[in-house]
């Protein structure tokens, strides 16, 4: 039981990162952009958020400078797509390459530059990312193990989702946002800025998915740095959107799901059966390929992906 | 009335080949200028490190081979995805493929590498082409029956690819010689790829490739069904051609082709099967199919300049400690302006003024 | 000098210009409308009506010339501005959004704060008593008929508070019925002040109901002219430049032996609906069968299920007795049922855009052609006869369809369907976009196919062209044959009833 529940967290733990990136991403398709560059953005967030810990000791700091990082991706991305009008698929693989290239330089060269074989955040900043501690409620049995000992990320992440799904369903910016991802055609003769509100929620999705990228490299390596920190889940959100059919609270049950999936190698008994550890490392992504599958197959008419993603808007196309 | 200025985007239709051209090599001179920037920022001299990357590629013998050898891979996968490419099947899964093909074909390379070498090598090559061939296929089951989504299919193929490898290394395939970290056995020299020229005669191979896929796709019926697919789907299927069967038969060959570069790279370069075996050229391989507009002949081209900036890149690390990773940031930004400068050849920007007078 | 009053006009057009590349869409064009007033815009198809309305809607931006609106110099960058301005449009192709409900739709965009849906639904049902539109609010548009979701539209506008409206061709997808329906709003809200401009081709409508006409012909403005001081044939000469007779020819001829028979029919389409019911109908040789209904009425299901591309729920298709249901459409296309059908977008199915006539002359035959590589030579030729017999204006016979014009891109369609010798050819909206002339040289093709004895199914939008050019109309409504009918012996009355719903007993019934 006790480990049931220790899994159950550790869920919880893998499965935020996975949550950034697919809120990022369904900000992106809901404006009408697929973009497939979110793990290039989570790098860079995964960059950016690591070297400024390490030399601001401000955790506050870092997740702005995450944020900051993938937001920036994100501009590449929404100049050449929404702008130049560029292939989006094509844009978006290169910004993953571009992304994962460019973090991993700049580690290196941190590295070099720092005359240590290894970069390793200075312990303020450990403390800040450390699980919080709420006297009273975390000491609660199983429940307070299970709500109240997450780090910041954790509880940022489950309330961002909540915003965003406040945004998109009960205000009027998300009814025209909304209407773009489905018609930007229509929501222009509605005199709805598509422009501004394209460049405005696809650079909200990579800032978003920048912190996700902050998470990979601030908690999952225990504060060293280490090249391809995001190592694929980054796709693995892409793939969520349509797990969680484009719901931001539906992605907060996805990714938690997901990150059982990622940690299930530590807590699958292993008096019962053993599998190979790379079957485990395999796992998370034949699960997602099976659910493309199986989305595929269901094809409802509801929760489908936003009409014109993937298609670029010109205004005077005829 | 305050006037204000904005922009507008208008469609060009008229532009000359020539123009074209003019606007993608300032797109690419501008995409260094931009790399420069960064290499200034980081605080280096850029006309320094460009330089040592093409000298790089070519201050010695051993160092033009070592280039060709980098471009082998690349240009065959590019080759690979492009027929995929040119039917809008988006074909993300190269690095699967090449895996696939090389994991195929060293289970001859490691396990009957006692049959005659020009045997073996053919077998390998077989089974190379029918690992990546099923890699591709799989996926495109899925997209005839159920349209399932291939982008993100193929791609997680390629991470269950690489986790096929690590298996095989630590469990069936690994050899019992090596102390230390779990490895598969070196091919014997008999499952090796024979040299042509001093370097493995997978580069023959690709230029063969060239040819056959520039007849292929331009003057060949299959060819043309792709073009019409690629298009249009519906006007396909009008025209009574068999859209599932067209895209099967391409991605057995798209990804048989990667495979193909798998069998390539481990018996040719790596002389074993290492999880780094594609090692990110089958996601390079979309920048390049790309940039060279889908031509089999710009692919050559393409690839041969991406081997050089490989190639530099790890000389630029022993020579400044930079990371090879460079290599991927200058691809990126060369690509981004390629993207953008795309946009100049349909359409161009007009400033108007709000509230002012207008001719 | 006459004082004018400026307040009163609504909208003074001066000098606007604005090409596409090399065509002029529209040369230099004055046009002035006032409040209370309903101006036609009269015109064939690519003289420059919609590019010019675009331009008032902040869709395109004029190269030269001023927009005066209310009196004031305005600049209209886009459908913000527009809507600022108080000038809403109505585009041919509704920009509805189909996943959203129809209050989502009216509310879209506009200012203010958000309101409960409750409030919403309030003011929408206040203005619709107004001005007696029909709406129910809660409805998606994805379920929604055409003459919904342009009452949609239309509120849209309304909601605004706009004082002048655009239509652009309202009536094309609209039964006879639903057109009177549409005329009687468009009154009211003239009567209440509005300026109305209404683009359309249709000179019966422009009679009836606007108060002055302004014609444009190949991007220039002909002329205004006030309705009641004209007559259809001033105003046909006036559009087309020259006098022309509207008559199309109906050639008679015999032996008429069936040899396409469907019977009970039933197709699910796309959306998991049944986009045919138990269709019975037979086509015979030396015919052509026109086919009558609003758009989506089964129009397309018909087509591809004869062509193979539709799984057949039910039913059978008997070519010369032999049932084609289950053959692959290369064994249909071998059986010289040739189907050509003429998208919204032109170039979506049929031709590939990108592609010259060469390589789309051979779409259909490049199998014939023995051995792994393929021959384009056969395809030249062809591709340069047609050129010669259709009169077909492109550069070279390589250059890709997409930048030729639209009527040349559909005779590049039909011609290569006629080349191929069909014995049953099917046509869905072969002068879709074209203009008159061009129209006609399709309707002569059509007959001349027709007196070589080949069974033609003519699938159309225009009523009047259907009741001319066809022997016999069929009607569809919701994919069910509502009657079959000689065209000679119907009325455009009858026809507009049946495809509302109303079912005619026989094939040869006359009330």
């Amino acid at each position: 039981m006790i480990k049931f529940i220790n899994f159950l967290v550790a869920a919880v733990f893998a499965g935020t990162p996975l949550l950034f990136g697919t809120l990022g991403e369904i900000m992106n398709e809901k404006s009408g952009h697929l973009n497939l560059g979110v793990e290039g953005m989570m790098s860079m967030g995964a960059c950016a958020g690591f070297m400024v810990g390490y030399l601001t000791d401000n955790f506050l700091i870092a997740l702005a400078a995450a944020f900051i990082a993938g937001l920036l991706g994100a501009l590449i991305y929404a100049v050449l797509t929404v702008t130049f009008m560029a292939d989006q698929n094509v844009t978006g693989l290169t910004l993953t390459i571009f992304g994962i290239g460019i973090s991993n330089f700049i580690g290196e060269y941190m590295i070099v530059n720092s005359h240590t074989n290894s970069l390793k955040l200075p312990e303020v900043i450990s403390q800040q990312v450390k699980n919080i501690y709420i006297s009273g409620l975390s000491d609660i049995p199983v429940l307070g193990q299970l709500f109240f000992q997450y780090n910041p990320f954790v509880y940022i992440g489950i309330i961002t989702a909540i915003i965003l799904s406040i945004y998109l369903n009960k205000t009027k910016t998300g009814l025209n946002l909304k209407a773009i991802g489905e018609n930007p055609a229509s929501a222009d003769a509605a005199g709805i800025k598509v422009t501004k509100y394209k460049y405005f929620n696809i650079l909200l999705g990579g800032g978003i998915c920048g912190i996700g990228g902050a998470y990979c490299s601030l908690i999952i390596n225990g504060g060293v740095w280490m090249s391809n920190s995001v190592n694929g889940l980054g796709w693995i959100a892409v793939a969520l959107v349509i797990f969680a059919s484009w719901s931001p609270v539906r992605a907060i049950f996805g990714s938690f799901i997901f990150g059982g999936f990622n940690v299930l190698k530590y807590y699958f008994p292993k008096d019962i059966f053993t599998f190979p550890n790379a079957f485990y490392d395999m796992l998370p992504f034949v699960i997602t390929a099976l659910i493309l599958v199986i989305t595929s197959v269901r094809k409802s008419k509801k929760n489908t992906r936003p009409a014109s993603c993937g298609i670029n808007y010109y205004r005077e196309e005829r | 009335m305050m006037s204000k200025t904005f922009i507008r985007t208008v469609k060009n239709l008229e532009r000359s080949q020539f123009e074209i051209l003019r606007l993608r090599i300032m797109a690419f001179i501008f995409a260094l200028v931009a790399g420069g920037l960064f290499i200034i920022m980081i605080g280096y001299n850029p006309v320094e490190l460009y330089g040592t990357i093409i000298s790089g590629a070519f201050r010695s013998k051993m160092a033009i081979q070592a280039t060709i050898k980098i471009m082998i891979p690349l240009l065959m996968s590019s080759l690979g995805v492009t027929l995929a490419f040119k039917m809008k099947f988006w074909n993300i899964g190269a690095e699967g493929q090449i895996i696939m093909g090389a994991v195929f074909s060293s289970y001859f390379a490691l396990f009957h590498s006692n049959l005659p070498h020009g045997l073996l090598l053919l077998i390998m090559f077989v089974a190379g082409f029918i690992g990546g061939g099923l890699w591709g296929l799989i996926p495109a089951i899925f997209k005839t029956r159920h349209n399932t989504n291939e982008t993100l299919f193929t791609l997680m193929l390629n991470y269950i690819a690489l986790h096929v490898i690590s298996f095989l290394r630590d469990g069936p395939w690994k050899d019992p010689g090596s102390s230390g970290f779990p490895k598969i056995a070196r091919f014997v020299t008999n499952a090796q790829l024979d040299k042509v020229f001093g370097i493995q005669f997978g580069w023959i191979i690709g230029i063969i490739l060239v040819v056959i896929i520039f007849i292929y796709l331009r003057y060949t019926k299959q060819g043309y069904e792709i073009n019409v697919v690629g298009e249009s789907q519906s006007t396909a299927r009008y025209a009574g051609m068999n859209v599932k069967k067209i895209i099967l038969r391409t991605m057995i060959l798209s990804g048989g082709i990667c495979g193909l570069t798998g069998v390539i790279q481990s018996a040719g370069s790596d002389m074993t099967l290492a999880a780094s075996v594609a090692g990110g050229v089958g996601f390079t391989a979309i920048i390049v199919a790309w940039l060279a507009n889908l031509n089999p002949v710009g692919i050559l081209l393409v690839s041969f300049l991406f081997s050089i900036l490989e190639k530099g890149s790890s000389v630029m690390q022993s020579t400044y400690g930079l990371s090879t990773y460079s290599a991927a940031v200058l691809q990126g930004i060369i690509l981004f302006f390629i993207l953008g400068c795309e946009f100049f050849v349909r359409y161009k920007f007009v400033f108007g003024n709000k509230g002012g007078a207008r001719s | 000098m006459i004082e004018r009053n400026i307040e009163n006009y609504a909208i003074e057009l001066k000098g606007i210009s604005k090409k596409f590349g090399s065509v002029v869409a529209n040369n230099s064009i004055d046009l002035d409308i006032k409040y209370g007033e309903i101006l036609a815009l009269l015109g064939e198809n690519g003289s420059g009506k919609t590019t010019l309305m675009n331009m008032l809607s902040g869709i395109y931006y004029p190269d030269g010339g001023t927009i005066t609106v209310a009196g004031k110099d305005v600049t209209i960058s886009s459908p913000n501005d527009a809507i600022n301005l108080g000038i809403g449009m109505i585009h041919q192709h509704f920009k509805l959004v189909e996943a959203f409900n129809a209050v989502d739709n009216i509310v879209l965009g506009t200012k203010g704060k958000y309101q409960k849906p409750k409030v919403l639904k309030e003011k929408i049902s206040e203005i619709s008593n107004k001005f007696g539109l029909e709406i129910d609010s809660d409805k998606e548009v994805y379920n929604m008929s055409v003459s919904e979701k342009q009452t949609i539209e239309i509120m849209k506008v309304l909601y605004r508070g706009a004082k002048i409206l655009i239509l652009d061709e309202p009536t094309a997808v609209l039964t006879p019925q639903e057109t009177e329906k549409l005329f009687r709003i468009l009154r009211k809200m003239k009567e209440q002040g509005s300026a109305i401009i209404i683009i359309t081709h249709k000179l019966n409508e422009v009679m009836e109901i606007s108060d002055r006409v302004a014609i444009l012909r190949k991007g220039n403005l002909i002329d205004t002219v006030k309705t009641c001081c004209t007559d259809e044939n001033k105003l046909t000469e006036l559009m087309v430049g020259r006098p022309v007779s509207l008559k199309i020819k109906r050639p008679e001829t015999d032996n008429k032996k069936t040899i396409l028979k469907v019977v009970d029919l039933s197709v699910v389409g796309e959306d998991g609906r049944e986009a045919l019911k138990n269709i019975n109908f037979k086509l015979k040789r030396g015919e052509i069968l026109g086919v009558a209904g609003i758009a989506g009425s089964g129009q397309k299901e018909l087509c591809e299920s004869i062509a193979g591309l539709m799984k057949i729920k039910h039913g059978a298709v008997l070519c010369n007795k032999e049932n084609i249901i289950g053959k692959t459409p290369d064994e249909i296309i071998d059986l010289g049922i040739s189907m050509s059908f003429v998208p919204e977008d032109r170039l979506g199915m049929g031709l590939v855009s990108s592609m010259g006539m060469v390589e789309n002359v051979m779409l259909k035959s490049y199998k014939k052609n023995k051995g792994f590589f393929i021959d384009k030579n056969p395809a030249r030729k062809l591709s340069e006869q047609l050129v010669k017999k259709l009169e077909i204006v492109t550069r070279n016979v390589d250059m890709p369809v997409r930048m030729m014009s639209g009527g040349n891109v559909q005779k590049v369609l039909l011609g290569r369907e006629i080349e191929s010798n069909p014995n049953v050819l099917i046509t869905a909206y072969p002068v879709r976009g074209l203009d008159i002339n061009s129209s006609y040289l399709i309707y002569d093709l059509l007959n001349e196919q027709k007196q070589k004895g080949v069974a033609v199914l003519f699938i159309g939008e225009d009523l009047d062209v259907l009741l001319e050019i066809s022997d016999r109309i069929m009607v569809l409504c919701h994919g069910e044959v509502k009657g079959i009918v000689d065209a000679k012996n119907t009325t455009k009355e009858e026809i507009g009833l049946m495809m509302a719903g109303r079912s005619m007993e026989g094939a040869d019934d006359d009330e």
